[in-house]
């Protein structure tokens, strides 16, 4: 078996690429493909609380490359299936713990047993960076529709392009239909126009991630919600299906349901 | 609020967003791509003081780019 390196970055944080690595590795999981996800965030641990996998925890990524521990030790297994292996984050180290060399070497031992071995990656910025960036096959970039997050979305695509990396698409995270309505926000056309790479998935503003997040289920679990179904589809097209993209609409509440779920609450 | 209302021309905020990028964009990018600009710059003053005379605030170095051409202009004005 040899596995494709996917990495996931965008230019700056807080733009949702630890929820993006979490929902896609899951989701290729659950698609049947071996799959091990890493988080090269170092010093912020997150992707292993997004999985609800963090009590879990003995080794990290940076034991591995150290060789205090076999790689065997850190594959942390998901609760939920058999085909997603996590290498968290080291919490404590500096972020120049890690060397791109050491990562490339850990991902060409992987891809002998997993069909995906997903990258968490720092955002663009960061020196990290490049650890995350060099092993990768392909490249996803994440960016919410938002000036300054587009901005540093553009570097990063220089950044890869300088370095040869040709297989890169893009997800746009968190579009607000009622704001793209009023033209108060971007819409998936306007950031496809100024940054001209392949568009992989749009994701709508999902209220329910924080909860999601909160006991450690990523919302492709819950493939009603409106970002647990734009996952779904991602993951349908990362393996090479034709899969339209969802028409992004503000769910209108009636209302009698306002008054019901009024009383839900 | 109400002004806004009857001000049926004003642009959305979006379009402004996209308009700002575009031009942004368009200036960073020379530069992301050609990070090595300022090294040229300076190792040409360099080379080029050893035989001329020349201010280094004249030296200019710019990569322009049109459609599929890339032009790397080099201007360096002797005293």
């Amino acid at each position: 078996m040899s596995g494709k390196v996917l990495t996931i970055t965008s230019g700056k944080g807080g733009v949702g690429k630890s929820t993006t690595t979490a929902n896609l590795s899951l989701g290729l999981a659950l698609a049947g493909k071996k799959v091990v996800t890493i988080d090269l965030d170092i010093g912020l641990r997150n992707l292993d609380m997004i999985l609800g996998l963090e009590n879990r925890i003995v080794y990290d990524v940076v034991n591995v490359v150290e060789k205090v521990c076999k790689i065997k030790q850190a594959l942390i297994k998901d609760k939920r299936t058999d085909n997603l292996y996590l290498i968290a984050a080291a919490q404590t180290r500096d972020k120049s713990a890690v060397k791109p060399e050491q990562v490339i070497e850990l991902a060409n031992e992987l891809k002998k047993e997993f069909d995906y071995i997903i990258l968490d990656s720092p955002a663009g910025i960061e020196g990290g960076f490049r650890n995350a960036m060099l092993p990768a096959d392909e490249v996803i970039i994440v960016t919410t529709p938002e000036i300054s997050a587009v901005r540093d979305a553009d570097r990063v695509i220089g950044i890869l392009e300088a370095n040869n990396k040709k297989e890169m698409s893009l997800i746009i995270n968190r579009i607000n239909p009622i704001l793209v309505k009023k033209g108060d926000m971007m819409s998936k056309d306007d950031v496809l126009q100024v940054l001209s790479i392949p568009l992989i998935g749009v994701v709508p503003e999902d209220e329910n991630i924080v909860s999601y997040t909160n006991v450690g289920e990523p919302s492709i679990l819950h493939p009603d919600s409106p970002s647990g179904k734009a996952y779904k589809n991602i993951t349908q097209r990362i393996l090479g299906k034709d899969v339209p993209f969802m028409e992004i609409v503000e769910k209108k509440k009636g209302i009698l349901e306002t008054i019901i779920s009024f009383f839900k609450e | 609020m109400l002004l806004d209302f009857f001000r049926k021309n004003k642009k959305k905020s979006a379009q402004k967003a996209k308009e700002r990028l575009q031009i942004i964009l368009a200036h960073e990018r020379v530069s992301n791509r050609a990070p090595f600009l300022d090294d040229l710059r300076n190792d040409l003053i360099k080379v080029i003081s050893k035989y001329v005379d020349i201010d280094p605030n004249d030296v200019e170095v710019s990569l322009q780019r049109d459609n599929s051409m890339e032009v790397l202009e080099i201007n360096i004005p002797i005293k």
